[in-house]
């Protein structure tokens, strides 16, 4: 009797593990098949660190980034869009280690850096060439115009483990025929070493004309696009570790309502990534609410427990 | 000998057979039930399925921790009616209603998408009495499944959470009654209907008593006032929702018409009814929500989005009310 005892209870524990053992191999294969459709994919993609990423770094190591990952901000703006421009100022652009306003002429409602230039091209060029000589210690620098919403945070989270005296130029990559270039609308981050190599090139009257090279004028992004890659610096897509990409030029409420149409029973995961950093197509007051919605609107009691801090900007009263 | 051997080997078989079997099941229950936390607390990128079977562990840990759940169960009835179900209750029901500890849909008519038929007339001049029988009829079925009961229309906006936090430091077997207080026509003030309201058991319980004994009446349309004064004369005390600064919970208006910023005006239409003094921009509204009103379809998922997926990595909150937050410092 025992020994038929001892054999259902050895069943039992068998029955158990195997179940054990069978439940965590079946959750690896998901993450196998994302791996395999990536490749055929003709972007470059440039992924935020994964939690365990994160966590293998020591304190040091998170401190010395942290310092390396502050972002200097070009905001391209014009008097024309005065109420963008001033809410741009009130809102994201806070959270920018040091945000720079860029005008193509002054305002006397509000300060920038007079460029006197009323070439898009031309002014954009004169911008950058600017932040860089300004930069001081800053490494990371975003360029955006005021009608985009960035939340910085989380362009820190994307850009965090990457090195930026190698050259990236990071945002939502798009292609026009042969040239892969990043959507001005949603932003666009560039390194340093990838700065440094535009500023250069700015010089080559041949690789990059201050005044467009085509007998159309071509855009400026697609302009920066081409000088880039003169230097051998490529356009990549920000995403998250899932491949959601981070770079909107669309509005959140645009985004959902598309989700809607396309996934109705999973809308909002289907929608947009929890660490997107742009959206675009919003209205000034819509971008107050987004200010709302990002940095304070939140469930009381869900604690994250993030590898970095970072400190609400001096000053504020709308974070 | 051997039938004994044989036995044995069918007994072997039998063991790992209800070994699996047991096992399995009981960690798909522990799954569905952490599900819900899970998706609320991990962030997206780590929503693998290996760290989801890990993290089962440690959310396990946390829900005994926050033994918040059990002594402030939330009962929430929506408001609504067959012409709305597939434009925006359905929304609803997608979004915020899961995190009710029961839902009730009250319409006029039974449904299966479930609704509850109150047997009155749609339209707007009913309202007041499908509140009338709502509030019956959870009196009747569900009283001892909930501490607190939620009303809300079908184009309101709930964080449960942060109804829960304001909820928190009362008392469900007082007479107490909840949400955005307006001062007009009722003396103690009552609460707007769009926002939202509360009611505590022991209010439901004088509520239904009221109409029972004559004292309450359908004396009026007009739904949030009529309730707000039967609670008065039931002698329920209206009870203060703000957060530690002050500033508003529940709202009857989407967020765009208080927090953006204005000069310094007199009070806008829409804020003629405060009760309490109104302030305009970012000091308008708590960063714990408890609800906005006039919010669709598309609305609704984006304000899931922003409330529960959204967020600045590694931010340090300026608002940190010190009741009860697990961890405030960095890891």
């Amino acid at each position: 009797m025992l020994a038929e005892g001892s054999s259902f209870m050895k069943g039992m524990l068998l029955g158990g593990l195997f179940c054990l053992v069978l439940s965590l191999l079946g959750s690896f294969s998901p993450s196998f098949e994302s791996n395999t459709t990536e490749d055929h994919h003709h972007h470059h993609h440039v992924k935020a660190a994964s939690k365990d990423e994160l966590k293998r770094l020591t304190d040091t190591q998170m401190d010395e980034l942290s310092q390396q990952v502050r972002v200097y901000c070009v905001i391209m703006v014009q008097p024309k869009v005065l109420v963008y421009w001033a809410t741009a100022k009130d809102t994201w652009s806070k959270h920018c280690d040091q945000a720079v306003f860029y005008t193509s002429e002054s305002s006397k409602a509000l300060d920038a850096v007079n460029l006197s230039e009323k070439d898009d091209w031309t002014r954009l060029r004169k911008a950058l060439k600017h932040a860089y000589d300004n930069a001081g210690e800053l490494r990371w620098f975003f360029l955006a115009r005021p009608t985009t919403f960035a939340i910085i945070e989380n362009l820190k989270y994307l850009i965090l483990t990457k090195d930026p005296s190698e050259p990236f130029y990071i945002g939502h990559a798009m292609k026009s025929g042969e040239l892969d270039y990043v959507e001005y609308e949603s932003g666009i981050v560039l390194s340093y070493e990838a700065l440094k190599r535009l500023v250069h090139v700015f010089q080559d009257e041949d690789k990059c004309p201050e005044r467009g090279r085509a007998l159309w004028k071509l855009s400026e992004e697609k302009q920066l696009a081409i000088c880039l890659k003169f230097t051998g610096v490529f356009a990549e897509n920000g995403e998250d570790s899932q491949g959601k990409g981070l770079f909107n030029s669309k509005s959140v409420e645009s985004l959902i309502s598309d989700s809607l149409s396309n996934n109705p029973t999973n809308v909002v995961e289907g929608c947009c990534s929890d660490m997107a950093v742009t959206f675009s197509g919003m209205s000034p007051n819509q971008m107050q609410v987004m200010m709302f919605g990002v940095y304070r609107l939140r469930p009381y009691g869900h604690d994250f427990h993030d590898s970095l801090i970072f400190h609400p900007p001096e000053g504020s009263d709308n974070d | 000998r051997e039938m004994k051997h044989i036995t044995s080997q069918l007994l072997f078989i039998t063991g790992v057979l209800l070994g699996f079997l047991s096992l399995h099941s009981l960690m798909f229950s522990w799954r569905n039930v952490t599900d819900r936390e899970v998706n609320r607390q991990v962030p997206q990128h780590i929503h693998t399925g290996r760290v989801r079977f890990l993290s089962w562990i440690f959310v396990a840990h946390r829900e005994a921790a926050a033994n918040l759940s059990q002594s402030t169960r939330i009962l929430c009835w929506i408001l609504t009616g067959p012409k709305y179900l597939q434009s925006r209750t359905k929304h609803i029901k997608e979004t915020w209603a899961r995190r009710c500890d029961k839902v009730l849909y009250m319409s006029s008519v039974k449904t299966d998408f479930p609704t509850v038929g109150l047997d009155v007339d749609e339209g707007r001049e009913n309202l007041y009495w499908k509140t009338i029988r709502a509030f019956q009829y959870i009196h009747q079925n569900h009283l001892d499944e909930a501490e607190w009961f939620l009303k809300a229309d079908d184009d309101t906006f709930v964080v449960v959470e942060n109804l829960r936090h304001v909820l928190s430091k009362y008392d469900p077997e007082k007479p107490l009654y909840l949400g955005r207080r307006f001062r007009p026509f009722v003396q103690q003030g009552y609460m707007s209907g769009g926002a939202g309201y509360v009611l505590s058991k022991e209010a439901v319980k004088r509520f239904v008593r009221g109409f029972k004994s004559g004292e309450c009446t359908h004396f009026s349309d007009i739904e949030d006032m009529a309730l707000g004064k039967c609670m008065e004369t039931m002698k329920v005390d209206p009870a203060d929702s703000r957060d530690l600064k002050g500033r508003q919970t529940f709202h009857p208006f989407p967020p765009d018409y208080y927090v953006v910023r204005q000069p310094p005006r007199p009070r806008p239409w829409f804020l003629i009814y405060e009760y309490y003094t109104p302030t305009e921009g970012p000091e308008c509204c708590s960063d714990f929500i408890v609800s906005f009103h006039y919010i669709y379809a598309v609305q609704q998922y984006t304000l899931e989005y922003f409330t529960y997926h959204l967020r600045p990595y590694g931010y340090k909150y300026r608002y940190n009310p010190d009741s009860q937050t697990k961890n405030n410092a960095p890891s």
